[in-house]
């Protein structure tokens, strides 16, 4: 007998992620899913974020990794409410690790709340957590192919944060021909080209990301 | 990476509907698997004979039906095959499109005996 299942496998996760994404939108929190390789930048876009966001919207932050909360101690410096997930070996985050992790925010008093997913280009971008909005860090250390082999990522962010652009010109980075690929996989893409090192390029990032939450619900210039 | 977890959430859905059914045995299962869902189907099959032992669906043959990438130009209204992941559309040149298939990854049905 044949039985029409019709059941997708990442329903279970699909259904806590859009409860969260429910609770997330009746606080008028901008939940940004951040995710990059180790070492793209995610933890010092992160904290040039913060530093820039300071009196503009409250931000708190959800860090997953493996294992270890050195990421998060760092974060914590910054004053904002950090949330700790060590997934114990999970190579990415999934929706009911961010439940249980919201329940220990202040979503009333908060605006944006950005996760840090764990390092990795492949599975996260796999497992919707209930986030408004998806970005992720290439730095120019991993070269300007990437797109091509991590398509996937590429093409579910809706914004691509081009890290460690002070080192252009060091290697081979062809940043016109990352802009081409990447247009061709995701013509909707936002690109920001940063050095969270020097600093340069932040602003525009964080200018935009406040206004995005400004649109969400949250409340400019009342931190 | 994490097929593992994705062959027990298969074996998971399967086992509900065939004890609905009230299965003594399931036999085939199929699997629609979009060429742009990042599973590789390989791995998946490596794991469902450990993950089914000593289950009712110990045996069955796990089908994957491929779904390839097809996207659909709003501009034009052309609808085409993507390859190398390019969404421009080959007959405008633009990029205003969105996709029709290629993400699905779902148990579409159960052979039970």
């Amino acid at each position: 007998m044949d039985v029409e299942v019709l059941e997708g496998i990442f329903d279970a996760n699909e259904k806590i992620a859009r409860e969260n994404a429910s609770l997330l939108l009746a606080h008028g929190v901008l939940a940004v899913n951040l995710m990059a390789s180790p070492g793209a930048g995610k933890t010092s876009l992160i904290a040039g974020t913060l530093e820039r966001l300071e009196g503009r919207l409250r931000a708190g932050v959800i860090e997953g990794d493996i294992a270890s909360s050195v990421d998060a101690e760092k974060i914590k410096a910054y004053g904002v409410p950090v949330v700790q997930i060590n997934t114990g070996g999970a190579c990415h985050l999934d929706a009911v690790m961010i439940r249980q992790a919201l329940d220990h925010l202040d979503l009333v008093s908060l605006d944006l709340l950005i996760i840090e997913n764990v390092g990795n280009l492949v599975c996260p971008a796999e497992f919707k957590l209930g986030e408004s909005m998806r970005a992720m860090i290439l730095s120019v250390a991993e070269g300007h192919d990437k797109p091509l082999k991590y398509p996937l990522m590429f093409s579910e962010s809706d914004v691509l944060v081009v890290n460690k652009t002070d080192l252009i010109g060091l290697g081979d980075f062809d940043m016109e021909e990352l802009r081409g690929t990447v247009k061709r996989m995701n013509p909707d893409m936002v690109i920001f080209e940063v050095s969270c090192r020097t600093g340069d390029g932040l602003d525009a990032w964080v200018d935009w990301l406040a206004e995005k939450a400004v649109e969400y619900g949250g409340r400019a210039g009342k931190a | 990476m994490h097929e593992l977890g994705v062959t027990e959430s298969i074996a998971a859905i399967c086992l509900k509907h065939a004890q609905r059914n009230n299965a003594r045995r399931i036999i085939k299962v199929n699997v629609k698997l979009g060429e742009l869902a990042g599973i590789v189907d390989h791995y998946v099959s490596f794991y469902w004979d450990m993950v089914t032992r000593d289950t009712i669906a110990q045996g069955a043959e796990l089908n994957f039906i491929k779904v390839p990438v097809v996207a659909y130009c709003k501009e034009c209204e052309e609808r085409f095959a993507v390859e190398e992941f390019d969404l421009t559309c080959p007959r405008c040149g633009r990029a205003e499109t969105e996709l029709v298939s290629g993400r699905e990854f779902m148990v579409e049905s159960i052979e039970i005996e």
